[in-house]
């Protein structure tokens, strides 16, 4: 049963319909002590607990008017960078434990179950380090452009942060999704929330230099080099490869912002690369080098990891692209509907191959689905919002998303993609996720074939 | 569309297409001198280009990875403490294939780094430019032959007095265990495809679902459920969402629990966690550095533990608690350094 003193703003008769069957026997064997028990434990983020009583003439939260409307508030630059409520202490990057042995190898999930829109906020962004992160000296930071041949370039070139930011540059909104996202879930569920299933995704505008600029400023022969290495300055000095098609076309992007300001250490402060669609660990984090070459580099992480696993004993490399995918942010698994009656079920869509066409929505484990309203502008290898409007009725259902992208590809069942890729393959399951909702109002993770 | 905003999108369109820089277009950036690219050019390719000469043999490669790599990977790089094996899994049958049997039976019972990786030149790049953990690019090339060379003996590639080299190094390439268990027959290279020389089948998806509406299926099969101890093992899913809302966190942790776990952690174990002493220390067990509780215990009845610790914090060190060394701390306060080792010899929580 929900505890109803968490429902602020509702008007019920006290004691009969505020409390439990069990709570007005005890009020009326003369114990009240549970009533201030039970609204401590509802926790510190109400600052001023309901009364006990409320009644007809009205809510006390309106009726007793707050400090805050009663009295002066902060001055400007209180906060000199602001700073969310302090009642928004829950949505954190958290740690799946025992995932990883070492902090500086591991992972930290975004809280999709409580974000809105698109937009990441950057400090809440997934972070994924292979060696721990810093925050590195822009001043002292430089980029080197060069070739595995010299004659792949005209010329090897150093740029500092300050000639990178004078060249022309463009800012694009796009998801980055790590490719063992939803990894713990090949075989069976494993973890409780959004966060934990699919939270190595976020989406932000970048702002940077398309690496295209910076290669032919440098002189490239796209006719001999087909390939570009990127390379970090952290201690891992993290490697990938990647296709010279995404550069001559203008996606890759040499980026320094992030949602408007520059990006996080985490993030790979001063310097990232954008590899839009391409699994996040191309999206080298203070990259320090790019060297163009005629052939794939088969690096620690192309070759020992980032490598699928598939049922006849192979592993699939150079596995780059992230496919369609969707899942249901909120209600999800680990939350708690609060009552019967309207719900708008939301989440995000995302494909790695172009743009979002359609998201259908299954409230009964896909025997039938709804079309749902797809937040605009729908753009490029960026996450796209779905709503959809939903009634409740307080029996079982079990609640599923499934995208459609440009291409016409449609998000798979769990049942098909294993069917193919078997249950072993760590990377790329874009597989259609289920959250069942039971009589209480509880919703869990399940898997439907 | 009226004429004049046609042309304005067809102009918006060529300015998109038209972008190509020549070289040198800004006169930004310069070239990079030949030292500079020797400090930087470091990867090393499955062709072996980017190689530095050099050699070491099985024994040296013994005592360099006991000094130096075993405190993670364990004394024959099989320990799944830390990190995932380096080494098992591997026949000699293997070998001579090319294809790790544990795999093709699918009955392998943990991926080793050598029952996947098909490119020995991965692993020289790799130790090169990352290893040892707290050290990175602190070997020379002729240790990281000597450790290659260990790990290859220890796989029973070569014999125990093998002296690995730039010279031999493409020969033992094509003994790896896994050599031919790669394959990028697959839709999911986001360029030019192997037909037209690169890699894959150009985007072809392998899985494919179609957008039924309506009557799809007869039933709903459930293929798992949330196992009970993965409900909690997450701690209390109540403070992972808003306490307002359309919904709320499932309590997984109970009533008072709850209450009672609130203050989730201290404040010296915040600033143990900000100062990065957590990344290397368990509180109670080893990581890469000791338990914090096995220094207190260690430490606890010497007066003067608390200044030589936070001398030892500040300094780094290396010894007390095995090779690996502790790096230096010069950008943690001294004050905050104090907290720390107080809260350390107090028994750490």
């Amino acid at each position: 049963m929900v505890d109803l003193s968490k429902k602020p703003g509702h008007l019920r008769r006290a004691p009969e319909n505020f409390l439990s069957e069990e709570q007005v026997k005890a009020v009326g064997a003369g114990r009240r002590d549970f009533l201030r028990k039970s609204f401590l434990a509802a926790g510190a983020a109400m600052a001023a607990p309901l009364v006990a009583r409320a009644d007809a003439a009205g809510d006390p939260d309106i009726l007793n008017l707050p400090p805050w409307t009663t009295s002066l508030g902060l001055p400007v630059a209180t906060n000199p960078y602001g700073q969310p409520s302090k009642y928004e202490s829950q949505l954190l990057r958290r740690e799946s434990p025992g995932l990883t042995r070492v902090g500086g190898a591991s992972v930290s999930f975004c809280p999709l179950q409580g974000l809105f829109g698109i937009i990441t906020p950057s400090g809440l962004h997934f972070e994924r380090h292979h060696q721990g992160w810093h925050d590195v000296d822009p001043s002292k930071h430089r980029l080197m452009i060069n070739g595995s041949d010299p004659a792949f370039l005209k010329q090897p070139k150093v740029y500092t942060m300050d000639q990178l930011m004078r060249l022309p540059p463009v800012s694009r909104i796009h998801f980055i999704e790590c490719g063992a996202n939803t990894g713990l879930e090949w075989g069976n569920v494993a973890v409780p929330t959004v966060q934990y299933t699919h939270g190595m995704l976020s989406c932000s505008e970048f702002t940077g230099v398309p690496l295209k600029t910076l290669l032919e400023d440098c002189g490239v022969d796209y006719k001999k080099a087909r390939y570009v290495l990127a390379e970090g300055a952290d201690g891992s000095s993290m490697t990938r490869t990647i296709p010279m098609e995404m550069v001559e076309n203008g996606e890759v992007i040499v980026a320094y912002g992030m949602n408007g300001e520059m990006l996080r250490p985490e993030n790979g402060y001063p310097l990232r690369l954008v590899v839009p669609g391409v699994q996040g660990v191309s999206w080298v984090k203070w990259l320090r080098r790019i060297e163009v070459g005629d052939m794939p580099y088969a690096t620690k992480d192309e070759a020992v990891h980032y490598i699928d696993l598939m049922p006849d004993g192979m592993h699939r490399q150079y596995t780059s692209i992230q496919e369609c995918k969707s899942v249901i942010t909120s209600p999800s698994g680990g939350q708690q509907l609060l009552e019967t009656g309207f719900y708008n079920v939301t989440g995000v869509a995302w494909s790695g191959r172009g743009k979002i066409t359609r998201v259908d929505v299954s409230f009964d484990g896909g025997i039938n689905w709804k079309t749902a309203r797809l937040e605009g502008p729908i753009q490029n290898k960026a996450l796209t919002r779905f709503n959809i409007d939903w009634v409740w009725d307080g029996k079982p259902a079990i609640l599923q998303s499934r995208a459609i992208d440009e291409t016409g590809y449609v998000q798979p069942s769990y049942g098909q993609l294993r069917a193919v890729r078997g249950t072993k393959s760590i990377y790329h399951n874009n597989a259609i996720q289920s959250w069942k909702v039971v009589e209480s109002g509880e919703v869990s993770n399940v898997q439907v074939l | 569309m009226s004429r004049f905003s046609k042309s304005i999108v067809a102009a918006a369109l060529l300015a998109l297409t038209a972008s190509a820089f020549a070289f040198d277009t800004f006169k930004l950036g310069r070239q990079a001198t030949p030292a500079e690219l020797a400090a930087w050019d470091i990867d090393v390719r499955p062709d072996f280009k980017g190689l530095p000469k050099g050699s070491g043999n099985v024994q040296q490669g013994n005592d360099l990875f006991e000094e130096k790599c075993a405190s993670c990977h364990g004394s024959f790089g099989e320990s799944n403490e830390v990190f995932t094996p380096l080494i098992g899994g591997t026949t000699h049958e293997d070998i001579k294939n090319g294809r790790v049997g544990g795999f093709v039976k699918g009955d392998i019972p943990q991926r080793t780094t050598f029952t996947k990786v098909a490119t020995i030149s991965t692993i020289f790049d790799y130790i090169q430019r990352a290893m040892p953990w707290t050290a990175p690019k602190s070997l020379k090339p002729d240790e990281v032959y000597a450790i290659l060379a260990y790990f290859l003996n220890l796989a029973e590639i070569v014999p125990a007095d093998f002296v690995l080299s730039d010279k031999n190094i493409a020969e033992v390439q094509k003994m790896m265990p896994n050599r031919n268990g790669m394959t990028t027959n697959h839709g999911m290279w986001p360029g030019a495809p192997a037909a037209r020389g690169g890699i894959g089948n150009g985007g072809k998806p392998d899985v494919k679902n179609v957008a039924c509406m309506k009557d799809c299926k007869k039933e709903v099969r459930i293929g798992s459920v949330l196992p009970n101890y993965a409900r909690t093992a997450h701690g209390n899913l109540e403070d992972q969402n808003r306490s307002f809302g359309p919904v709320r966190g499932v309590r997984t942790v109970d009533g008072d629990a709850a209450v009672a776990r609130a203050p989730a952690q201290s404040a010296e174990l915040t600033l143990a966690n900000a100062s990065g002493c957590m990344a290397c220390h368990g509180l109670s067990s080893k990581i890469v550095g000791p338990g914090l509780n096995e220094v207190q215990a260690r430490y606890k009845d010497q007066a003067d533990a608390a200044d030589r610790l936070a001398a030892k914090v500040k300094a780094g060190g290396q010894g007390a608690w095995g090779s690996i060394p502790m790096p230096p701390n010069g950008h943690v306060k001294d004050e905050d350094i104090k907290t720390l080792v107080k809260w350390i010899l107090s028994g750490a929580k």
